[in-house]
């Protein structure tokens, strides 16, 4: 069997070469692994191996040949018994120096250059469900939101034993934060784990044991130092069931306080949703009040995919009315209002929330209704709750607490812009904290980050009332 | 995970230092003086004939994925196992494959061809078509067989270690008798997150085998350059992990060592670190001009520590014959040649493939 020696690319994009000299010659015996020929670019030069046993036969290019195209048969290899001249010559040899399109499979790669230019088909939307009814003459108990996020992990611990919990402080000590308080004593310590302070090896171990079938909540003593840790958040959690073909799932939950606590300085204050919600692969979650952390964190515990759930240090210990039902479970991706209005809307998540229904009841008394959308989930944005309170408001304002640039604000109104341009009477403005690094200073702190006076500012603004 | 750890509390080691330092020298060289007694593997000619048959596929198959990376056909990263191949077929041939997980780098072809999948779809997968294991959305560095418990195919140097100490936690958790076999190169050995999960895995006394297949390169730079301990079997001591030092060119040992660690693991001893010394004759990856090395250096490895070449020795002095090798070399030739020409003519996946996947449920 002859083997056609073919013109090697030397890296992905190489498209031609120099076939600079040949070190074999026809007749000469060749070995797996001898080097036959160097091939030159304007980058690199490369000897050119054998991969199978034989003898030279023909070189259909000669060296010193400039501009062979990758794929072009320079020379034949026959094997054991076969007579060089036997060897049918392709026709394709004798055009090395010309430029014809080889076959495909021929040193085209087919998965890249598509004439013409190609386009992603549509995009499937989402549709996201409606929170279920909450049956008629159901008792609600007041409940902190850190108790309802520990209520939540304790509900699902008992109804599925493959879910746990890991983490700095955890177990012995109950939580950095108090939020996994009891749960050692309940479920002991091979489902409630201590971990040593090694944020990146134990996201990585906590996404290895979804990947190996269990269902990890891994806590960040708070989200900064989750920093070290993205690499597996991103890299190796959201990645890997599109990377596998579907195969291979990581129903693994990240979760801890996010955000700026109180005088923490810069490094123990920042809000990690934009990050997060710009990776496909992930579901971003950060919930406002007690219900929703309730019904949402067991959502993402049961969710087959990871998910990154945003808590709130200064919102754990606001209590809240929680449905004293069975199952408390809300649908990931999709917003809530808060509080219905005519006039304009103000979306927010988070602590945001507070702030902006804070701002609304101000605005009520000087004649502005405003609805107020607590979005929950970042990822997958409900982009339709927005966009038809905006059909219905003309107005809108974002208000967070985070950085300006590259926001989930940014976001939406640049969600806005493509799908609701018609509906706009003003344009979309957005409340957050200063662009700066959080100073620890009261008064600057006060100065940096969102605040009720400056949400009500900017709705008035768009409501030209001013 | 809080049990009782194997070693001896604090204030033990106070009280009888010399008999905690004992023990601790007992658990971290016993597994490496076993290993020593008697390091090749007492292998049945069957089980040395189908070792035989293992590296060539991947040598072979590897070779192919070279030449079909020349012609363009596979794109991107193609990280090459050619000389490594003992190492694979040494230690996943004593897995158990119904209890035990693997997890591997982007280096990951020879790990799926060890198992035995279809090597159809795995170079389909390197071709990024449909037919491809991850339906050519994972390409040469992201394969995986859950089915073969294989989790990947992993592009992050050393994310994989992690990652294999959760499934080995896993295991644990789930008490199914499994271990994790967790390989990783000896440029990854320098990654911290090595030496966090070392330290998770051996307080939580996880069922784990880590490997460094130490091919002494990491790309470019060879392993003085980088490594201030280059005995990297000694690098799990801190952690009270015991190391093994193996000849990663010579299936029978590797073997060997499987056999030592697997069963040190599997009687609940902890993990174990297995450096197989071993070297790629390729470049790092396709793209690699192998400018840091010399040419007779390669050549005197493939001509000397040839690990399909030392099998074939060992099995011509045992009354193979030539003829019997060239059979077996020639009917992989064609088996490689079919997975060529299935990944030639595959169909590219759909254009619809490029939103499925990205969540499994719909939110
Ligand atoms: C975190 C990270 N840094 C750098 C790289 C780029 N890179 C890919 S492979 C490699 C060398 C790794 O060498 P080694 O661990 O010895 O494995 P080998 O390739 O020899 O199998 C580097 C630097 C990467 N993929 N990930
Ligand atoms: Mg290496």
């Amino acid at each position: 069997m002859a083997v056609e020696l073919k013109m090697p690319a030397l890296s992905p994009t190489m498209e031609e070469g120099t076939l600079a000299k040949w070190l074999k010659q026809e007749g000469d015996l060749v070995q797996p692994g001898d080097i036959i020929a160097e091939i030159e670019t304007d980058k690199a030069t490369m000897e050119f191996e054998a991969i199978d046993e034989g003898t030279l036969g023909k070189i259909l290019v000669e060296e010193g040949t400039e501009n062979v195209a990758v794929g072009t048969v320079i020379a034949m290899l026959v094997g054991e018994g076969e007579e060089a001249d036997d060897v049918p010559t392709p026709a394709a040899a004798a055009q090395a120096n010309s430029t014809s399109d080889p076959a495909p499979g021929e040193g085209k790669d087919v998965g890249r250059d598509e004439p013409g230019g190609i386009s992603a088909p549509e995009k499937p939307q989402s549709q996201p469900k409606s929170d279920p009814t909450i049956p008629e003459g159901t008792s609600f108990t007041s409940t902190s939101v850190r108790e309802a996020l520990r209520d939540g992990m304790a509900e699902e611990m008992r109804r599925d034993d493959r879910v746990f919990v890991m983490g700095e402080e955890v177990a012995e000590y109950q939580g950095a934060y108090k939020v996994t308080q009891g749960l050692l004593d309940e479920f002991g310590p091979k489902r409630v784990i201590d971990t040593p302070i090694t944020e990146y090896g134990f996201a990585g171990i906590g996404t290895g044991a979804a990947m190996g079938g269990l269902r990890p909540i891994v806590e960040f003593m708070t989200f900064n130092f989750a920093m070290q840790a993205i690499d597996h958040i991103i890299n190796s959690a959201a990645k890997t069931n599109y990377m596998s073909g579907g195969q291979m799932r990581c129903p693994v939950v990240f979760r801890g306080p996010n955000g700026a606590a109180s005088r923490v300085g810069a490094q123990h204050s920042q809000n990690y949703g934009p990050w997060y919600a710009s990776v496909p692969g992930l579901v971003v979650i950060a919930p406002y009040d007690a219900a929703d952390a309730k019904g949402l964190m067991k959502a993402a515990i049961r969710s087959e995919d990871p998910v990154v759930f945003l808590e709130n240090e200064l919102v754990y210990g606001r209590s809240f009315d929680v449905p004293d039902l069975d199952d408390h479970v809300l649908p990931i991706g999709k917003a809530r209002i808060m509080r219905e209005g005519s006039d304009v809307t103000i979306v927010s998540y988070s602590i945001g929330v507070g702030l902006s229904l804070e701002a609304a009841d101000e605005l009520a008394g000087q004649g502005i209704d405003a609805e107020v959308i607590d979005l929950r989930t970042l990822r997958p944005l409900d982009t339709q709750t927005i966009l038809d309170s905006l059909a219905k408001t003309n107005r809108l304002v974002i208000a967070e607490e985070g950085w300006p640039v590259c926001s989930i604000a940014s976001e939406v109104i640049a969600v806005c812009m493509e799908q609701g341009f018609d509906h706009l009477d003003a344009p979309v403005l957005r409340v957050c904290n200063e662009d700066v690094p959080l100073p620890y200073a009261a008064n600057l702190e006060k100065l940096a980050l969102i605040d009720t006076p400056r949400i009500v500012e900017a709705v008035k603004k768009v409501c030209y009332k001013d | 995970m809080a049990q009782s750890p194997k070693k001896p509390a604090k204030s033990k080691k106070a009280s009888s230092a010399k008999s905690a330092q004992s023990d601790a020298e007992f658990v971290l060289h016993s597994l490496q003086d076993a290993h020593e007694k008697s390091p090749r593997y007492d292998a049945s000619e069957e089980e040395m004939m189908q070792f035989y048959e293992q590296m060539l596929l991947i040598r072979r198959f590897e070779e192919k994925a070279g030449q079909l990376y020349g012609l363009g056909l596979i794109g991107g990263f193609c990280h090459l196992y050619i000389g490594q191949e003992a190492v694979a077929i040494g230690l996943q041939s004593a897995l158990d494959n119904d209890r035990d997980s693997v997890i591997t780098g982007y280096r990951d072809h020879g790990h799926m061809l060890a198992y035995g999948i279809d090597p159809n779809v795995i170079m389909a997968e390197l071709t990024g078509r449909q037919a491809g294991i991850s339906k050519g959305k994972g390409g040469s560095m992201h394969m995986f067989s859950t089915e073969h418990k294989f989790y990947g195919g992993h592009g992050i140097v050393g994310a994989q270690v992690s990652l294999g100490g959760g499934l080995a936690l896993a295991h644990k958790y789930k008490d199914d008798g499994g271990l994790c076999l967790a390989y990783f190169g000896d440029g990854a050995a320098n990654q911290g997150q090595v030496y966090e999960t070392f330290n998770m895995a051996s307080l939580w006394q996880l069922p784990i085998v880590f490997v460094i297949e130490n091919n002494g390169y990491a790309m470019g730079t060879a392993v003085k350059r980088s490594s201030a301990e280059t005995e990297f079997h000694r690098r799990g001591t801190a952690f009270r992990i015991p190391g093994m030092d193996v000849n990663g060119m010579d299936v029978l040992e590797v073997r060997n060592a499987a056999e030592i660690a697997f069963k040190h693991v599997r009687e609940n001893g902890g993990p174990v670190l297995i450096e197989c010394n071993t070297y790629r004759y390729r470049g790092h990856s396709m793209s690699d001009p192998a400018k840091y090395r010399s040419r007779e250096e390669v050549q005197e490895k493939r001509d000397h520590h040839d690990p399909i070449e030392g099998l074939k020795k060992t099995l011509i002095d045992g009354g193979k014959s030539e003829a019997d090798l060239k059979a077996i070399d020639k009917a992989i030739r064609a088996r490689v040649a079919e997975a060529a020409d299935f990944s030639e003519s595959s169909p590219e996946p759909e254009p619809q493939e490029l939103y499925t996947d990205v969540l499994v449920e719909n939110y």
